[in-house]
Protein backbone atom coordinates (compact mmCIF):
# COMPACT_ATOMS: atom_id res chain seq x y z
CA UNK A 1 0.00 0.00 0.00
CA UNK A 2 2.91 2.87 0.97
CA UNK A 3 4.98 1.31 -1.87
CA UNK A 4 2.28 2.44 -4.31
CA UNK A 5 1.07 4.98 -2.70
CA UNK A 6 5.12 6.72 -3.06
CA UNK A 7 4.82 5.80 -6.97
CA UNK A 8 1.08 7.07 -7.51
CA UNK A 9 2.53 10.25 -6.08
CA UNK A 10 5.40 10.48 -8.61
CA UNK A 11 2.58 10.62 -11.06
CA UNK A 12 3.25 6.94 -11.87
CA UNK A 13 0.02 4.92 -13.25
CA UNK A 14 -0.11 1.89 -10.71
CA UNK A 15 -2.61 -1.14 -11.39
CA UNK A 16 -2.31 -3.63 -8.64
CA UNK A 17 -1.37 -7.39 -8.69
CA UNK A 18 -2.86 -10.15 -6.24
CA UNK A 19 -1.61 -13.37 -6.41
CA UNK A 20 -3.98 -16.55 -4.95
CA UNK A 21 -1.92 -19.39 -4.31
CA UNK A 22 -4.40 -21.44 -2.17
CA UNK A 23 -2.28 -20.99 0.79
CA UNK A 24 -3.56 -17.41 1.79
CA UNK A 25 -5.02 -17.13 4.84
CA UNK A 26 -6.85 -13.87 4.35
CA UNK A 27 -10.76 -14.29 3.90
CA UNK A 28 -10.62 -18.31 3.93
CA UNK A 29 -10.64 -19.29 7.93
CA UNK A 30 -12.61 -16.20 8.18
CA UNK A 31 -15.37 -17.06 5.82
CA UNK A 32 -15.37 -20.53 7.25
CA UNK A 33 -15.38 -20.46 11.04
CA UNK A 34 -18.33 -19.28 12.52
CA UNK A 35 -15.97 -17.93 15.64
CA UNK A 36 -14.84 -15.58 13.11
CA UNK A 37 -18.05 -14.55 12.12
CA UNK A 38 -17.36 -11.05 13.09
CA UNK A 39 -14.42 -10.03 11.42
CA UNK A 40 -14.46 -8.27 8.03
CA UNK A 41 -14.52 -10.46 5.40
CA UNK A 42 -13.54 -8.06 3.13
CA UNK A 43 -10.39 -8.43 0.99
CA UNK A 44 -7.79 -6.43 1.97
CA UNK A 45 -6.21 -6.26 -1.44
CA UNK A 46 -9.01 -4.55 -3.30
CA UNK A 47 -9.68 -2.95 -0.23
CA UNK A 48 -6.28 -1.31 -0.34
CA UNK A 49 -6.54 -0.84 -4.22
CA UNK A 50 -10.20 1.08 -3.64
CA UNK A 51 -7.85 3.47 -0.91
CA UNK A 52 -5.26 4.13 -3.36
CA UNK A 53 -8.33 4.52 -6.27
CA UNK A 54 -6.62 1.91 -8.42
CA UNK A 55 -7.48 -1.21 -10.37
CA UNK A 56 -6.45 -4.60 -8.95
CA UNK A 57 -6.04 -8.14 -10.72
CA UNK A 58 -6.46 -10.97 -8.48
CA UNK A 59 -4.30 -13.67 -10.69
CA UNK A 60 -5.06 -17.17 -9.68
CA UNK A 61 -1.45 -18.82 -9.61
CA UNK A 62 -2.72 -21.66 -8.02
CA UNK A 63 -1.92 -24.38 -10.12
CA UNK A 64 1.77 -23.29 -11.11
CA UNK A 65 2.75 -22.74 -7.60
CA UNK A 66 2.83 -25.78 -7.01
CA UNK A 67 5.88 -26.72 -8.42
CA UNK A 68 7.53 -23.36 -5.93
CA UNK A 69 5.75 -25.49 -2.63
CA UNK A 70 7.44 -28.77 -4.32
CA UNK A 71 10.45 -27.86 -5.31
CA UNK A 72 11.83 -24.55 -3.96
CA UNK A 73 15.31 -24.26 -5.97
CA UNK A 74 16.55 -22.18 -2.69
CA UNK A 75 14.58 -24.04 0.05
CA UNK A 76 12.71 -23.60 2.74
CA UNK A 77 11.78 -21.52 5.45
CA UNK A 78 11.60 -22.27 9.50
CA UNK A 79 8.27 -24.47 8.00
CA UNK A 80 7.20 -25.20 4.12
CA UNK A 81 7.61 -21.86 3.54
CA UNK A 82 9.51 -21.67 -0.25
CA UNK A 83 9.56 -17.68 0.56
CA UNK A 84 12.68 -16.64 -1.83
CA UNK A 85 11.36 -19.08 -4.59
CA UNK A 86 7.78 -17.56 -4.51
CA UNK A 87 9.31 -14.12 -4.44
CA UNK A 88 10.82 -14.55 -7.85
CA UNK A 89 8.48 -16.41 -8.91
CA UNK A 90 5.59 -13.77 -8.64
CA UNK A 91 7.56 -11.05 -10.12
CA UNK A 92 8.59 -13.39 -12.57
CA UNK A 93 4.47 -13.49 -12.84
CA UNK A 94 4.09 -9.61 -12.37
CA UNK A 95 7.07 -8.85 -15.41
CA UNK A 96 4.75 -10.94 -17.42
CA UNK A 97 1.78 -9.85 -16.80
CA UNK A 98 2.59 -6.24 -17.05
CA UNK A 99 4.81 -6.56 -20.24
CA UNK A 100 1.81 -8.96 -21.67
CA UNK A 101 -0.41 -6.14 -21.44
CA UNK A 102 -1.67 -4.18 -24.53
CA UNK A 103 -0.71 -1.17 -23.14
CA UNK A 104 2.69 -2.66 -21.51
CA UNK A 105 3.94 -1.33 -17.90
CA UNK A 106 7.40 0.06 -17.38
CA UNK A 107 8.49 -1.47 -14.17
CA UNK A 108 7.13 -3.40 -11.07
CA UNK A 109 6.92 -1.97 -7.66
CA UNK A 110 6.78 -4.02 -4.30
CA UNK A 111 7.22 -3.24 -0.77
CA UNK A 112 9.85 -5.14 0.39
CA UNK A 113 12.12 -3.73 2.82
CA UNK A 114 16.00 -4.88 3.42
CA UNK A 115 16.41 -6.72 6.81
CA UNK A 116 12.43 -6.72 7.02
CA UNK A 117 12.30 -10.72 7.02
CA UNK A 118 14.73 -13.60 7.22
CA UNK A 119 15.17 -14.74 3.98
CA UNK A 120 13.36 -13.36 1.22
CA UNK A 121 14.55 -9.60 2.29
CA UNK A 122 17.89 -9.38 3.34
CA UNK A 123 20.62 -7.25 1.30
CA UNK A 124 21.84 -10.38 -0.43
CA UNK A 125 18.78 -12.12 -1.49
CA UNK A 126 17.01 -8.72 -2.62
CA UNK A 127 19.35 -8.48 -5.55
CA UNK A 128 19.08 -11.92 -6.28
CA UNK A 129 15.50 -12.19 -6.58
CA UNK A 130 15.39 -9.03 -8.96
CA UNK A 131 18.26 -11.52 -11.32
CA UNK A 132 16.33 -14.48 -11.40
CA UNK A 133 12.91 -13.13 -12.05
CA UNK A 134 14.15 -11.33 -15.04
CA UNK A 135 13.03 -7.75 -13.64
CA UNK A 136 16.47 -7.03 -12.90
CA UNK A 137 16.39 -3.07 -12.82
CA UNK A 138 12.91 -2.53 -13.90
CA UNK A 139 12.03 -3.80 -9.87
CA UNK A 140 11.89 -0.70 -7.72
CA UNK A 141 11.43 -1.08 -4.00
CA UNK A 142 10.29 2.41 -3.20
CA UNK A 143 10.44 2.07 0.94
CA UNK A 144 13.92 0.81 0.89
CA UNK A 145 15.54 1.99 -2.36
CA UNK A 146 17.98 3.90 -0.76
CA UNK A 147 19.51 1.02 0.47
CA UNK A 148 20.05 -0.39 -3.36
CA UNK A 149 21.63 0.75 -6.51
CA UNK A 150 19.39 3.44 -8.52
CA UNK A 151 16.86 1.11 -10.49
CA UNK A 152 16.25 1.65 -14.18
CA UNK A 153 12.47 4.08 -13.07
CA UNK A 154 14.70 5.73 -10.72
CA UNK A 155 17.36 6.32 -13.34
CA UNK A 156 15.25 6.94 -16.68
CA UNK A 157 13.75 10.44 -14.19
CA UNK A 158 10.45 8.33 -13.61
CA UNK A 159 10.41 8.84 -9.84
CA UNK A 160 12.61 10.87 -8.60
CA UNK A 161 15.29 8.84 -6.20
CA UNK A 162 14.81 11.90 -3.40
CA UNK A 163 11.49 11.30 -2.68
CA UNK A 164 12.14 7.56 -1.92
CA UNK A 165 12.71 6.01 1.00
CA UNK A 166 15.53 4.39 2.82
CA UNK A 167 13.96 1.45 5.50
CA UNK A 168 15.79 -1.03 6.26
CA UNK A 169 15.30 -3.97 9.20
CA UNK A 170 12.15 -5.26 11.20
CA UNK A 171 11.02 -2.44 13.26
CA UNK A 172 7.88 -0.54 11.74
CA UNK A 173 7.85 2.20 13.01
CA UNK A 174 8.85 3.97 9.89
CA UNK A 175 6.38 2.54 8.05
CA UNK A 176 3.21 3.06 10.01
CA UNK A 177 4.90 7.23 10.71
CA UNK A 178 4.57 6.86 6.53
CA UNK A 179 0.79 5.83 6.57
CA UNK A 180 0.36 8.45 9.23
CA UNK A 181 1.80 11.24 6.73
CA UNK A 182 -0.68 10.07 4.07
CA UNK A 183 -3.34 9.74 6.30
CA UNK A 184 -4.37 5.87 6.36
CA UNK A 185 -5.69 5.31 9.28
CA UNK A 186 -6.57 1.90 8.95
CA UNK A 187 -3.73 -0.94 6.84
CA UNK A 188 -3.51 -4.71 7.32
CA UNK A 189 -1.54 -6.04 9.35
CA UNK A 190 2.36 -5.53 8.58
CA UNK A 191 4.18 -8.92 7.22
CA UNK A 192 3.69 -12.65 8.02
CA UNK A 193 0.68 -14.22 8.39
CA UNK A 194 -0.67 -13.75 4.88
CA UNK A 195 0.70 -17.49 4.07
CA UNK A 196 -0.76 -20.93 6.02
CA UNK A 197 2.98 -22.01 4.97
CA UNK A 198 4.36 -19.78 7.35
CA UNK A 199 2.14 -21.44 9.77
CA UNK A 200 4.00 -24.57 11.95
CA UNK A 201 0.52 -26.57 12.25
CA UNK A 202 -0.63 -25.89 8.29
CA UNK A 203 2.69 -26.90 7.47
CA UNK A 204 2.84 -30.23 9.73
CA UNK A 205 -0.46 -30.90 8.18
CA UNK A 206 0.68 -30.93 4.39
CA UNK A 207 3.63 -33.09 5.39
CA UNK A 208 1.51 -35.54 6.89
CA UNK A 209 -0.53 -35.50 3.74
CA UNK A 210 2.14 -36.24 1.90
CA UNK A 211 3.63 -38.70 4.59
CA UNK A 212 0.07 -40.94 4.39
CA UNK A 213 0.22 -40.76 0.66
CA UNK A 214 3.51 -41.49 -0.51
CA UNK A 215 4.10 -38.58 -2.55
CA UNK A 216 4.76 -35.04 -2.82
CA UNK A 217 1.58 -33.70 -4.15
CA UNK A 218 -1.39 -31.66 -3.50
CA UNK A 219 -4.69 -30.75 -4.83
CA UNK A 220 -6.61 -27.41 -4.07
CA UNK A 221 -9.25 -29.38 -2.53
CA UNK A 222 -6.13 -31.17 -0.37
CA UNK A 223 -4.89 -27.71 0.87
CA UNK A 224 -8.50 -26.23 1.79
CA UNK A 225 -9.01 -28.92 3.57
CA UNK A 226 -6.09 -28.69 5.54
CA UNK A 227 -7.36 -24.73 6.47
CA UNK A 228 -10.44 -26.79 8.38
CA UNK A 229 -11.49 -28.75 11.47
CA UNK A 230 -9.58 -31.07 13.54
CA UNK A 231 -7.70 -33.78 11.85
CA UNK A 232 -7.14 -36.82 13.19
CA UNK A 233 -4.83 -40.17 12.01
CA UNK A 234 -5.18 -42.88 13.73
CA UNK A 235 -3.40 -45.08 10.86
CA UNK A 236 -1.49 -43.70 7.54
CA UNK A 237 -4.35 -44.97 5.46
CA UNK A 238 -6.81 -42.75 6.95
CA UNK A 239 -7.37 -39.47 8.66
CA UNK A 240 -10.67 -38.34 10.33
CA UNK A 241 -11.52 -34.23 9.47
CA UNK A 242 -13.85 -33.09 12.15
CA UNK A 243 -15.78 -29.87 11.70
CA UNK A 244 -15.28 -27.50 14.84
CA UNK A 245 -18.11 -25.37 14.34
CA UNK A 246 -21.76 -24.66 12.06
CA UNK A 247 -18.94 -23.03 9.57
CA UNK A 248 -16.96 -25.18 9.37
CA UNK A 249 -19.37 -28.08 8.98
CA UNK A 250 -21.47 -25.91 6.30
CA UNK A 251 -17.83 -26.11 4.38
CA UNK A 252 -17.44 -30.01 4.51
CA UNK A 253 -20.63 -30.31 3.73
CA UNK A 254 -19.27 -29.26 0.41
CA UNK A 255 -16.99 -32.09 0.39
CA UNK A 256 -19.58 -34.73 1.68
CA UNK A 257 -19.91 -36.65 -1.39
CA UNK A 258 -16.16 -37.42 -2.30
CA UNK A 259 -15.15 -38.66 0.76
CA UNK A 260 -16.93 -41.48 3.21
CA UNK A 261 -18.37 -39.33 6.03
CA UNK A 262 -19.79 -39.73 9.22
CA UNK A 263 -23.14 -38.07 11.22
CA UNK A 264 -24.00 -38.44 14.92
CA UNK A 265 -27.76 -39.62 14.77
CA UNK A 266 -28.60 -39.73 18.46
CA UNK A 267 -26.86 -36.50 19.43
CA UNK A 268 -25.75 -33.14 17.83
CA UNK A 269 -22.78 -33.51 16.47
CA UNK A 270 -20.03 -32.48 14.01
CA UNK A 271 -19.87 -33.85 10.37
CA UNK A 272 -16.36 -36.05 10.00
CA UNK A 273 -14.72 -36.75 6.65
CA UNK A 274 -12.95 -39.60 6.38
CA UNK A 275 -9.89 -39.00 3.75
CA UNK A 276 -8.13 -42.51 2.62
CA UNK A 277 -9.01 -45.88 2.66
CA UNK A 278 -11.01 -47.23 5.79
CA UNK A 279 -11.63 -50.51 6.51
CA UNK A 280 -14.65 -51.83 8.49
CA UNK A 281 -12.20 -51.58 11.59
CA UNK A 282 -11.42 -48.41 11.17
CA UNK A 283 -14.94 -46.92 10.74
CA UNK A 284 -15.94 -48.60 13.80
CA UNK A 285 -12.82 -46.28 15.15
CA UNK A 286 -13.93 -43.43 12.91
CA UNK A 287 -17.37 -43.63 14.56
CA UNK A 288 -16.13 -43.55 18.04
CA UNK A 289 -14.36 -40.69 17.57
CA UNK A 290 -16.71 -39.23 15.80
CA UNK A 291 -19.12 -39.48 19.09
CA UNK A 292 -16.30 -38.05 21.06
CA UNK A 293 -16.41 -34.94 19.42
CA UNK A 294 -20.73 -35.18 19.82
CA UNK A 295 -22.88 -33.99 22.48
CA UNK A 296 -23.20 -37.70 23.09
CA UNK A 297 -19.69 -37.41 24.41
CA UNK A 298 -20.64 -38.71 27.74
CA UNK A 299 -23.70 -41.04 27.11
CA UNK A 300 -22.72 -45.29 26.98
CA UNK A 301 -23.81 -44.77 22.98
CA UNK A 302 -24.25 -42.84 20.12
CA UNK A 303 -25.33 -43.87 16.69
CA UNK A 304 -23.48 -42.80 14.08
CA UNK A 305 -24.37 -43.21 10.49
CA UNK A 306 -21.67 -43.50 7.87
CA UNK A 307 -22.38 -42.70 4.74
CA UNK A 308 -20.08 -43.71 1.39
CA UNK A 309 -19.86 -42.09 -1.90
CA UNK A 310 -21.63 -45.08 -3.82
CA UNK A 311 -24.92 -44.28 -1.45
CA UNK A 312 -24.07 -47.07 0.87
CA UNK A 313 -25.03 -45.78 4.58
CA UNK A 314 -23.98 -47.82 7.31
CA UNK A 315 -25.55 -47.50 10.76
CA UNK A 316 -23.13 -48.25 13.73
CA UNK A 317 -23.99 -47.84 17.75
CA UNK A 318 -20.65 -46.94 19.61
CA UNK A 319 -19.20 -46.24 22.68
CA UNK A 320 -17.68 -42.55 22.37
CA UNK A 321 -13.72 -42.64 22.54
CA UNK A 322 -12.62 -41.29 25.62
CA UNK A 323 -11.22 -37.67 25.26
CA UNK A 324 -7.98 -39.03 27.47
CA UNK A 325 -7.49 -42.23 25.02
CA UNK A 326 -6.65 -40.63 22.22
CA UNK A 327 -3.21 -40.51 21.65
CA UNK A 328 -1.35 -37.18 21.46
CA UNK A 329 0.20 -38.61 17.93
CA UNK A 330 -3.20 -38.69 16.56
CA UNK A 331 -3.54 -35.20 15.96
CA UNK A 332 -1.93 -33.62 13.11
CA UNK B 1 -38.37 -6.53 -23.56
CA UNK B 2 -39.88 -8.39 -21.40
CA UNK B 3 -38.87 -9.72 -18.21
CA UNK B 4 -38.29 -13.19 -19.07
CA UNK B 5 -36.47 -12.16 -22.26
CA UNK B 6 -34.16 -10.11 -20.57
CA UNK B 7 -33.61 -13.06 -17.77
CA UNK B 8 -32.71 -15.09 -21.29
CA UNK B 9 -30.07 -12.62 -21.57
CA UNK B 10 -28.35 -13.06 -18.18
CA UNK B 11 -25.17 -14.79 -18.00
CA UNK B 12 -24.73 -17.09 -14.81
CA UNK B 13 -21.38 -17.75 -13.00
CA UNK B 14 -21.92 -20.48 -10.49
CA UNK B 15 -19.61 -19.60 -7.83
CA UNK B 16 -21.40 -21.50 -5.02
CA UNK B 17 -18.68 -23.73 -3.13
CA UNK B 18 -16.06 -21.39 -3.65
CA UNK B 19 -14.50 -19.75 -1.13
CA UNK B 20 -12.91 -16.21 -1.83
CA UNK B 21 -10.96 -14.93 -3.77
CA UNK B 22 -11.93 -17.57 -6.18
CA UNK B 23 -15.80 -15.79 -6.70
CA UNK B 24 -13.95 -12.67 -7.64
CA UNK B 25 -10.96 -14.64 -9.81
CA UNK B 26 -14.18 -16.27 -11.70
CA UNK B 27 -16.09 -13.59 -12.20
CA UNK B 28 -12.73 -11.47 -13.36
CA UNK B 29 -12.11 -14.36 -15.60
CA UNK B 30 -16.00 -14.20 -17.13
CA UNK B 31 -16.29 -10.38 -17.38
CA UNK B 32 -13.10 -10.86 -19.71
CA UNK B 33 -15.28 -12.09 -22.51
CA UNK B 34 -18.03 -9.89 -21.96
CA UNK B 35 -19.55 -6.99 -23.77
CA UNK B 36 -20.16 -3.24 -22.88
CA UNK B 37 -23.73 -3.42 -20.51
CA UNK B 38 -23.78 -7.11 -20.98
CA UNK B 39 -25.60 -8.67 -17.29
CA UNK B 40 -24.10 -11.49 -15.11
CA UNK B 41 -25.40 -13.00 -12.38
CA UNK B 42 -22.80 -14.26 -9.47
CA UNK B 43 -24.00 -16.64 -7.38
CA UNK B 44 -22.03 -18.11 -4.08
CA UNK B 45 -22.15 -19.02 -0.72
CA UNK B 46 -19.00 -17.28 0.76
CA UNK B 47 -20.44 -14.52 2.44
CA UNK B 48 -17.08 -12.26 1.48
CA UNK B 49 -18.43 -12.62 -1.90
CA UNK B 50 -21.15 -9.59 -1.11
CA UNK B 51 -17.95 -7.63 -0.28
CA UNK B 52 -15.18 -8.71 -2.66
CA UNK B 53 -17.18 -8.64 -5.64
CA UNK B 54 -19.02 -5.27 -5.43
CA UNK B 55 -15.45 -4.02 -4.29
CA UNK B 56 -13.24 -5.49 -7.26
CA UNK B 57 -16.59 -4.34 -9.63
CA UNK B 58 -15.54 -0.49 -8.24
CA UNK B 59 -12.41 -0.38 -8.77
CA UNK B 60 -12.76 -1.95 -12.39
CA UNK B 61 -15.68 0.43 -13.10
CA UNK B 62 -18.46 -2.33 -13.37
CA UNK B 63 -21.92 -1.72 -12.35
CA UNK B 64 -22.96 -3.77 -9.61
CA UNK B 65 -26.81 -3.78 -9.86
CA UNK B 66 -28.59 -5.33 -6.95
CA UNK B 67 -26.93 -7.79 -4.10
CA UNK B 68 -29.73 -10.57 -2.62
CA UNK B 69 -28.76 -13.27 -0.19
CA UNK B 70 -31.32 -15.93 1.03
CA UNK B 71 -30.02 -17.46 3.97
CA UNK B 72 -26.36 -19.17 2.11
CA UNK B 73 -27.45 -18.14 -1.29
CA UNK B 74 -25.87 -15.20 -2.68
CA UNK B 75 -26.26 -13.49 -6.15
CA UNK B 76 -24.94 -10.68 -7.45
CA UNK B 77 -25.65 -9.22 -10.45
CA UNK B 78 -23.15 -6.87 -12.34
CA UNK B 79 -23.48 -5.05 -15.44
CA UNK B 80 -20.15 -5.10 -17.97
CA UNK B 81 -19.25 -0.95 -18.09
CA UNK B 82 -16.20 -1.01 -20.85
CA UNK B 83 -14.19 2.60 -20.66
CA UNK B 84 -14.82 3.71 -24.20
Amino acid sequence: MLAAKVVIDEGVHVEGLNFFTGFCVEGHTHAIRSSDAHKPKRNNALWVAEQLGIKLHIVDISDEYKDIVLNPKHGYGAHLNPCLDCKIFMVNRALAWGFMRDNGFDFIITGEVVGQRPKSQRKDTMPLIARESGADDRLLRPLTALNLPPSLPEREGWVNREHLYGFHGRNRKPQIELAHRFGFTEYSQPAGGCCFLTDEKYSAKLADLWHARGERDYSLDDIMLLKVGRHLRPEKHFKLIVGRDDGENNFLEGYRKRFVHLRTVSHEGPLTLIDGTPNANDLDLAARLAARYSQGRDADAVVVTAHHPNGVVEQFAVAPFPAHRIPAAWHV
Amino acid sequence: MSESARDRSIDVLDARGLICPLPVIRTQQRIESLADGALLDVLATDPGTLHDVPAWCRVHGHEVVETHRNGRDIRVRVRVRRAI
